[in-house]
């Protein structure tokens, strides 16, 4: 079961590395002056369904910690900190989007919106929200492809 | 083209920022316990505090509902705390066979200590918690085992001192030796902790008000300790809180009972200094 599982698994991974360049690590990302990131991090279109599952989940994004959107009503407990998300595509590019989740003190310089795909500089960082030390191979809080996906969604949040 | 779009993005910033503030502020309920115990539950914030103009208890953001399981002891689940550490206060333990009471008489001889506390003790050239002057108690005065920083009798022990207190005004003293564990404390209060980088001072001085997911942010007052956590079912200490708040950042978290933790006990006391003793308080 396990096995057939992993080995589907692999075959995804080999088709997506197939079609795509090589995935940007977090250190390797390229912002220009303004904080926008005009390359894909995957070179694979992002999923905006997989997006939105994304800024949903508690664990990954929980972007509706922070933010209000009224196309995800359904998803409960929206919070305020950040301002609404309604019309982010019509407010900025593709570029801008990808910065702004990367990393948005790059945007917005001292930002208290978390970086969701940045691997150093922080000051006792933890693995995940269990309390304890991180690894020392810390991983993004949201892969390349997830900050994909996200991006792909925000694109869909137009006005209207 | 790119200007323009920045200011418009800025623009709606600020104004759903401020419309969200509107919406969520804490209410102007007062706060009168068994209605006798007149609370402050907003005060002009003290001179220390640079980035407050008012100090507001974490009372006044909850709900009605929350509210009023505070107004009476016989709807407040911590005053079960409360009878039990009143039994224990009464109980000889250890090998010199004294009860806190063959000391301290009754705990209303303790009035006033949960207001000062956490303090500069002479003797052993530190800042004391209440946990800890429990625990000095216990193992130097009544020859018995320390209790666990966070354990239930502690957590009961620390909701009878508070409970004597209600009323009084918080007054932690800042200066002097117990300064420089003061300033520790006020550094890690705007350190931005962990994987999400955020620091206490981004939730609760910058956001207290606004809502993340489905808390209502208060600008996290440690007068109402120990609070009574109708999620936990528990009485949660001061320490207790403070792991959760920086775990939730993503951050390797410090030791309940740590000098790190002692030092920003002092620190957000002080925070509170002007408002009553609320503890135990009740909280969602
Ligand atoms: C802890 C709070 C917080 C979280 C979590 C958060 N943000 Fe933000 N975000 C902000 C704040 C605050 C701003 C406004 C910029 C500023 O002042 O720093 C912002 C700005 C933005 C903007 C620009 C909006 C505009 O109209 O100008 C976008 C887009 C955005 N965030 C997307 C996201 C996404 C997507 C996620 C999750 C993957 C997320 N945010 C998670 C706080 C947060
Ligand atoms: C990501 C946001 C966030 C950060 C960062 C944070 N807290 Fe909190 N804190 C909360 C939330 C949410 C609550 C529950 C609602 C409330 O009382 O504000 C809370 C509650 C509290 C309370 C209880 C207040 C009461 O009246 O019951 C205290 C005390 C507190 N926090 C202190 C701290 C300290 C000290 C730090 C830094 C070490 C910190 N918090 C960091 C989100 C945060």
């Amino acid at each position: 079961m396990t096995g057939t599982w992993r080995l589907a698994a692999g075959i995804v991974a080999v088709a997506t590395v197939a079609s795509a360049q090589a995935v940007i690590a977090p250190n390797a990302v390229e912002f220009d002056e303004y904080g926008e990131v005009a390359q894909s991090l995957t070179g694979v279109p992002g999923n905006p369904d997989a997006g939105k599952e994304v800024m949903a989940t508690r664990s990954l994004g929980n972007c509706v910690a922070c933010h209000q959107v009224t196309a995800m009503a359904d998803v409960p407990f929206h919070g305020d900190v950040g301002p609404s998300l309604d019309g982010v595509a019509d407010r900025w590019s593709e570029a801008q989007l990808r910065g702004i989740v990367i990393d948005a003190d790059r945007t917005f310089p001292d930002s208290i919106m978390p970086a969701f795909y940045k691997t150093d500089g922080f000051t006792r960082p933890g693995d995940g929200y269990t309390g304890k030390a991180a690894p020392a191979d810390l991983p993004p809080i949201l892969s390349a492809q997830q900050v994909e996906d996200v991006v792909a969604y925000l694109m869909t949040l137009h006005d209207e | 083209m790119r200007q323009a779009k920045r200011l418009v993005g800025g623009g709606a910033v600020l104004v759903l920022l401020l419309a969200g503030a509107a919406l969520a502020d804490p209410d102007h309920d007062e706060l009168i316990v068994n209605g006798e115990i007149e609370m402050i539950v907003r005060a002009p914030a003290p001179p220390h505090v640079e980035n407050l103009d008012e100090i507001i208890s974490g009372w006044s953001f909850r709900t009605d509902e929350t509210q009023a399981l505070q107004m009476d002891d016989f709807d407040n689940p911590g005053m079960l705390g409360v009878e039990r550490a009143l039994v224990m206060f009464d109980t000889p333990m250890g090998t010199a066979g004294q009860a806190c009471s063959s000391c301290h008489e009754t705990p209303e001889a303790l009035r006033g200590v949960r207001a000062t506390y956490p303090k500069w003790d002479e003797e052993r050239q530190t800042v004391q918690t209440v946990e800890m002057q429990v625990n000095e108690c216990l193992t130097e005065r009544m020859g018995a085992e320390p209790l666990g920083y966070d354990s239930t009798e502690m957590v009961d022990m620390s909701a009878l001192i508070a409970s004597v207190s209600r009323g009084m005004v918080v007054d932690v003293a800042i200066d002097g030796p117990a300064q420089s564990t003061w300033e520790k404390g006020r550094e890690m209060y705007y350190t931005r902790f962990g994987q999400l980088e955020l620091a206490c001072a981004n939730c609760h001085e910058d956001n207290a008000g606004r809502m993340i997911r489905a808390d209502h942010l208060s600008q996290g007052q440690i007068n109402g300790f120990p609070a009574y956590r109708l999620n936990n079912a528990a009485l949660i200490s001061v320490h207790n809180r403070f792991r959760g708040c920086i775990r939730d950042t993503r951050a390797e978290t410090f030791e309940v009972g740590s000098p790190e933790f002692v030092a920003l006990e002092l620190y957000v006391a002080s925070r509170g200094n002007g408002l009553t003793v609320e503890g135990p308080s009740v909280r969602n």
